[in-house]
């Protein structure tokens, strides 16, 4: 489904990615992880081409994000992404947030969109939000109506950018749920989180990034009882033991 | 010696008047409009990762910043017209030169919007266009339907200002004979011997126009600012 080769980036001379290759079957559920400033926010936002990189090949569902020719808003439309900072539109009600990508990139009619919008959010368990607005929502509604937006593009996979990290602690729970249920029903997942105990519970595989190079991909078994580097033993045992 | 005013000119000049001042507003609103419609265009091409855009947009603000606008006026007024004659073979008949200047306070001012609006792109927060983008939208869908109206949103007191310093800004074009308001009160003043009174009553019309409207303004802003 994803295939990432020898993905190096640099912003000038100052190094972001170096040579990272992975890849992700259809219905996996993968964990990137790692310290701040290791790569793995850039990682992610290089699959769906909202940043560039500068050599390498990273291929979706067949087609390569960095040739020239790709149809970038296609590609883009086909794989969900939720940020960290949520970015629901602020100056639209919540669904025509859901409704207005439907709409305007595949073309379906107002009513479709609503109807499909209004499902979604009934199942993040948010129908009686549908005309507020999105500064009217706490952080763990919002995250989901981003999920919920996502989700009504009818995406072949889906990226998280840290969900939960913008959150305060007692919504992180809401967001955690959701995501679970999508990994639970076969959804392929790409998640950047710290959010270890999610990672134990529903991921395929945990890679681990340091200083823009993938250091560690295994399967989370192994990670969690076994990891190989020094670096990611200091990680596991910092965010593992409070 | 003591000045005798004399107001004597104004009520019986009140319906040319009028007349100057339609065209002081409809000077201004056809400059708005072109202005932000324009200075929209000029915005997203400085924004532009395409350099050549940038350049071009970068220039043209630059230069129009760079010259006073009686300048750009009398440019429009006398040499464009002559230009577009030649180049076009215009009938020599049709007068070009007071649609010309009109373009020209258009052009000049959407160097100005086109900062402002520049800025107002410029305050929605990255994220919101990788939002957009992230779900299919092309450049232009994402300008449009997500960007745009929050950068207006943010914007609306600015542009409307902007509006007012453009309303006083058209009495410049009376250099190019246009009989806006206060060309009007000039040649009334002119022509009765009256130009001191004309002149401050002109001037005292401005005030109370531009004053109450930046008063509406802020008080818009009050209203509309997030609490």
């Amino acid at each position: 489904m994803i295939k990432i080769a020898n993905v190096s980036k640099h912003y000038g001379s100052f190094q972001v990615l170096t040579d990272c290759s992975t890849s992700v079957s259809k219905g996996e559920v993968i964990v990137v992880c790692g310290p701040s400033g290791s790569g793995k926010s850039t990682l992610i936002k290089c699959v769906n081409g909202l940043e560039p990189f500068q050599s390498g090949e990273i291929i979706v569902n067949g087609i390569s994000v960095g040739d020239p020719r790709t149809n970038l808003p296609k590609l883009r439309a086909g794989v969900g992404m939720v940020f960290q900072n949520f970015e629901l539109f602020p100056h639209m009600s919540i669904t025509q947030n859901l409704a207005v990508a439907q709409v305007k990139v595949l073309k379906r009619t107002q009513d479709e969109a609503m109807d499909k919008g209004l499902k979604l959010l009934d199942r993040v368990g948010l129908k009686a939000q549908a005309d507020k607005f999105p500064g009217q929502l706490s952080g763990g509604q919002q995250q989901r109506v981003a999920i919920a937006r996502a989700l009504a593009m009818d995406p072949i996979c889906m990226l998280f950018d840290e969900p939960t990290s913008a959150l305060d602690p007692e919504m992180v729970n809401e967001v955690l749920d959701v995501m679970t249920e999508l990994a639970q029903e076969g959804m392929t997942m790409m998640c950047v989180t710290h959010e270890m105990g999610f990672a134990k519970r529903v991921a395929n595989r945990v890679i681990f990034m340091d200083k823009g190079a993938i250091v560690e991909d295994d399967s989370k078994e192994a990670f969690f009882a076994n990891p190989r580097s020094e670096r990611a033993q200091q990680f596991l045992a910092k965010i593992l033991h409070h | 010696m003591t000045y005798e005013f004399d107001w004597s000119s104004i009520p019986g000049s009140l319906p040319f008047l009028w007349d100057g001042m339609k065209i002081s507003l409809e000077i201004t609103a056809q400059a708005v409009v072109i202005g932000i419609v324009w200075g929209t265009l000029l915005a997203m091409m400085r924004l532009s990762s395409i350099k050549p855009l940038s350049w071009f947009a970068a220039g043209y603000v630059n230069l129009f910043r760079a010259v006073p606008l009686v300048m750009v006026l009398l440019w429009f007024f006398l040499i464009v017209p002559k230009f577009i004659e030649t180049l076009f073979n215009f009938p020599p008949g049709a007068d070009l030169r007071l649609s010309s200047a009109m373009m020209g306070f258009a052009l000049f001012e959407s160097a100005y919007y086109s900062e402002i609006i520049r800025a107002g792109i410029q305050s929605v927060p990255k994220g919101q266009i990788s939002a957009a983008y992230a779900l299919g939208m092309t450049y232009f869908q994402a300008m449009r339907l997500v960007v745009l109206p929050q950068a207006f949103r943010n914007m609306v007191p600015l542009l409307l200002t902007q509006g007012i310093i453009l309303f006083q800004d058209t009495s410049l074009v009376y250099v190019s004979a246009l009989a806006d308001f206060f060309g009007a009160a000039y040649k009334v003043g002119d022509r009765d011997g009256r130009l001191v009174e004309m002149l401050l009553f002109a001037g005292a019309v401005y005030f109370v126009i531009c004053f109450s409207a930046s008063q509406l303004v802020k008080r818009l802003q009050k209203k509309y600012s997030p609490a």
